[in-house]
């Protein structure tokens, strides 16, 4: 398998990858072979029958059936192989192994949630065995978006209201980007995860710490660092102070926010708590209603662990 | 020694109410050039900013709303704007009446009614972009589209109009080439360019009143929320994808069909020489036309359509592409025992013929099934279709362009600056666009603000690209202005061409011809007439 990729494919890491870089290539090495063609013959004649001197009456050539027939032939007997090599390779790229692991993931802007047979959940990152196909039952929250992932070379829109189906099977373990490629606003191209492919024991391990909210022996605080990226704040709200999608972490907790209705509002424990389960009931002057709510996806221990870790970020 | 006429459409009647009143399909072809040429510039002055921004990674020049709305304003202004009425409404105007021999179009009323739908449907754009601009991309793909901020409705409202005027042309021509040919001329001996024109009219009539359905319901979608494309109640997102692209796919066709006309004419006359395969040529477009209308859901393999139907559209868009692959093998053996000269329309046709093999080729990538799956909404899928439509359609226009210049205006632009710009021109596409194929396959998705650091030595040569496109343009509109007023006087037949446009004065006669004009040649009889170049005289 080409781990390292060529110039025009990235690396190969699925079983279904180096069938799809064959046609590819066939594709590739024959349309070379026909544009060269063309231009060789474009070439050739440019320079042999250029003008010399003046106008002339020209050969009245316009016809050669055998040629034509040739023509039309040839193409339509690659195309057809190509047809047919690619509909082979798409049907099991759209036919799941019935022992497939079945993993749920949802689409929403801008991050991706997915959902472990186990009842744990990640954000942005999948994590998913080495080895063993895994089954993507996916769905959008809101707008249409869709799952990529270049060098498993699968993708498949997720929309709302409707399941999609993708799956693969990873060769080894590392980590493979993962993009939105429907537009989907703002967000769009902050979009990203990545599949994290483990070996199978590590997956193991990796899947029964991740059903626990909080991990042991951490304090709350750093729980919720942990969860601010895990869960995708990061993605539009930022810790720096920088302005973004959405209002800056940075010395927000305690401070007075003006809302879009006049009002203000007080950066307590409650008005956090609202803000991630109900984003909409209050919209801070100068951002658009775009938050998705979290309800189900954080429990009531990991939401006092974003708050305390809010109360670090002061100024 | 040739003189500039005395009598000329562009030189009678006089003044401005003359010219917006006027029925002449020369000085209509005009206005509808003058427009299409402010919207090309438009669309060009945002593609140069995008470029800018995407320099490097993170925010350069402007923010994510600002560039999601350029890159929808590039997009819908270029197509609907530019690309589709470029070569039908300007060129095709002024010159299909000239090439049947004919005193005008054969509604003149109705084509001044489309050119100022055509102004009408463009203030509504206009009017889009200074009131909160559009950020869904020129597809308006819902639910995105009927949920965003911003001017959706006033743009799609445009979209809707600018329908009318494509079909009211589309109607005009298809009765000009049935009723208006000059005695003698059958059907075959109609210049392909006219064929290319009658197969974009077919679809321009057939396809358009859908895309004006769709948009009525997205617009009524937003308004009262009745809920067809609309998941939460009930309705479907994919319904509209089918919708818009049932129309969208044949438009690709509306694009290219008349550039590859144009391309017949130049291959032709610069060769001087029998174009080769009149008949396949001509059948091929009406065939294309035909199955563009079959071939739409290849742009949804990855939309959860079913296999089967996923199957059933990549065999027919392999099959729409056998016509083109036989036209590009008839323009090369047209070639064959010619007698060649590279003036710059030459050049283009050359340009159009490699670029256009290339966006051609890497359409075979895109119609195989898997291989789709890995390239759809990258930027692959953004070099192949610039590529065609830029490469192809826009390469022709301004072969066309510096072809019938001559006979538009009378007088010739600058040969030497010409050149130049070609080659700047193709020089800086192929840097811009060339380096989109690489990316794309590597992953890279589309309508991306930002972007990972691997991509990013890739997407600066391309914008470095995109400033030699740019220049090459600037060029372009400096000795193009110029030669209105100070060029050469051209003569009737600058190119020493058989078709009958060149048998008239340039610029023409407001009545074209002095007489009914008798056909005396085929269109490309090179093998039996000599027209002399006026301007070697």
């Amino acid at each position: 398998m080409g781990e390292s990729g060529s110039l025009h494919m990235p690396p190969a890491n699925s079983t279904i990858a180096g069938e799809v870089d064959a046609l590819f290539y066939f594709i590739f090495y024959t349309a070379i072979v026909l544009f060269v063609l063309v231009m060789a013959f474009t070439t050739y004649f440019i320079i042999k029958y250029r003008r010399r001197g003046q106008r002339e009456l020209t050969s009245g050539v316009a016809h050669n059936t055998k040629l034509e027939i040739l023509w039309t032939v040839i193409p339509t007997i690659l195309v057809i192989i190509v047809f047919v090599w690619g509909f082979k390779t798409y049907l099991r790229m759209n036919i799941a192994p019935s022992d497939a692991l079945e993993i749920k993931a949802t689409g929403q802007k801008w991050f991706w949630v997915f959902d472990y047979p186990n009842g744990a959940n990640s954000m942005n990152d999948l994590v998913v065995p080495a080895g063993k196909p895994v089954k993507l039952l996916m769905s959008s929250q809101d707008v249409i978006h869709s799952f990529f992932v270049p060098d498993f070379r699968v993708k498949m829109d997720v929309l709302p209201n409707r399941y999609t189906i993708t799956w693969f099977e990873a060769i080894n373990p590392g980590e493979y980007d993962i993009y939105c490629t429907e537009y989907c606003g703002k967000g769009h191209s902050e979009m990203l995860g990545k599949v994290k492919v483990l070996s199978e024991e590590d997956y193991e391990v990796w899947l029964a710490s991740a059903a626990v909210e909080i991990p042991e022996g951490m304090s709350l605080d750093e729980a919720g660092a942990q969860l601010y990226t895990s869960k995708a704040c990061a993605t539009c709200h930022s810790i720096d102070g920088s302005p973004g999608v959405a209002p800056s972490f940075l010395g927000k907790f305690g401070s007075k926010e003006a809302l879009v209705d006049g009002s203000e509002v007080l950066v307590d424990e409650n008005y956090v708590r609202e803000s991630i389960l109900n984003p909409q009931a209050k919209i801070v002057q100068g951002y658009q209603p775009v938050m998705p709510t979290y309800q189900g996806v954080l429990t009531d221990r990991q939401i006092d662990a974003l708050i305390a870790y809010m109360k670090t970020l002061k100024q | 020694m040739n003189v500039f006429p005395e009598h000329n459409y562009l030189a009678e009647p006089k003044g401005l109410k003359s010219w917006l009143l006027t029925l002449d399909h020369k000085r209509i072809g005009l206005m509808y050039l003058f427009a299409i040429m402010f919207f090309f510039m438009v669309g060009g002055i945002f593609a140069v900013l995008l470029r800018l921004e995407l320099l490097n990674p993170g925010p350069d020049i402007m923010e994510a709303d600002t560039y999601n709305q350029f890159f929808t304003l590039h997009g819908a202004i270029m197509i609907f704007l530019f690309i589709i009425p470029s070569i039908p409404a300007a060129l095709g105007n002024i010159v299909l009446p000239l090439m049947l021999g004919a005193k005008d179009v054969a509604f003149p009323r109705l084509n001044l009614a489309s050119w100022y739908i055509y102004v009408f449907g463009a203030l509504f754009a206009l009017f889009s972009i200074l009131t909160g601009g559009v950020d869904t991309g020129w597809t308006f793909y819902t639910p995105y589209s009927s949920t965003t901020g911003g001017s959706v409705i006033s743009m799609t409202l445009g979209v809707f109009i600018l329908g009318f005027s494509s079909i009211f042309t589309g109607i005009n021509f298809i009765v000009t080439i049935h009723k208006l040919r000059t005695p003698g001329q059958t059907w075959f001996k109609l210049p392909l360019f006219v064929w290319g024109l009658y197969a974009t009219a077919i679809i321009q009539v057939l396809a358009t009143p859908v895309l004006g359905i769709t948009m009525v319901l997205l617009i009524l979608e937003r308004v009262f929320g009745i809920g067809i494309f609309d998941p939460a109640m009930g309705g479907d997102p994919v319904l509209y994808q089918h919708f818009f692209w049932f129309y969208s796919h044949p438009a690709v066709y509306i694009m290219i069909l008349p550039g590859m006309g144009i391309i017949s004419e130049l291959i032709s006359t610069f060769s001087h020489k029998k174009i080769f395969g009149y008949k396949a040529i001509a059948y091929s477009s009406l065939g294309i036309a035909f199955i563009s209308f079959l071939v739409w859901g290849h742009h949804m393999f990855t939309s959860g359509q079913s296999e089967m139907a996923a199957m059933i559209f990549s065999f027919l868009t392999f099959l729409v592409g056998i016509p083109s692959g036989i036209k590009v093998f008839n323009w090369v053996s047209t070639m064959y025992k010619g007698s060649i000269s590279f003036d710059t329309p030459m050049l283009y046709a050359l340009s159009f013929l490699f670029l256009f093999t290339i966006g051609g080729l890497t359409g075979i990538f895109l119609g195989a099934l898997s291989v789709d799956v890995h390239l759809h909404d990258t930027y692959f899928i953004v070099a192949h279709f610039h590529y065609v439509m830029m490469g192809g359609t826009v390469m022709a226009f301004l072969g066309g362009l510096h072809y019938w210049w001559p006979k538009i205006w009378g007088r010739m632009y600058n040969e030497f600056w010409a050149k130049v710009a070609v080659g700047l021109i193709f020089i800086g596409f192929n840097m811009t666009f060339y380096t989109q194929f690489i990316m794309g396959s590597q992953g890279m998705p589309r309508r991306y603000y930002n972007y990972l650091d691997q991509f990013q030595p890739l997407h600066a040569f391309s914008s470095y690209g995109s400033w030699i496109l740019g220049l090459g343009f600037i060029v372009m509109a400096f000795y193009l202005i110029s030669a209105i007023f100070k060029g050469k006087i051209a003569g009737n037949n600058p190119w020493g061409s058989l078709t009958l446009e060149w048998t008239t004065t340039s610029p023409p006669d407001p009545h074209n011809f002095a007489e009914i004009p008798k056909l005396e040649h085929g269109p490309y009889d090179y093998d039996k007439v000599v027209a002399k170049s006026t301007l070697e005289e």
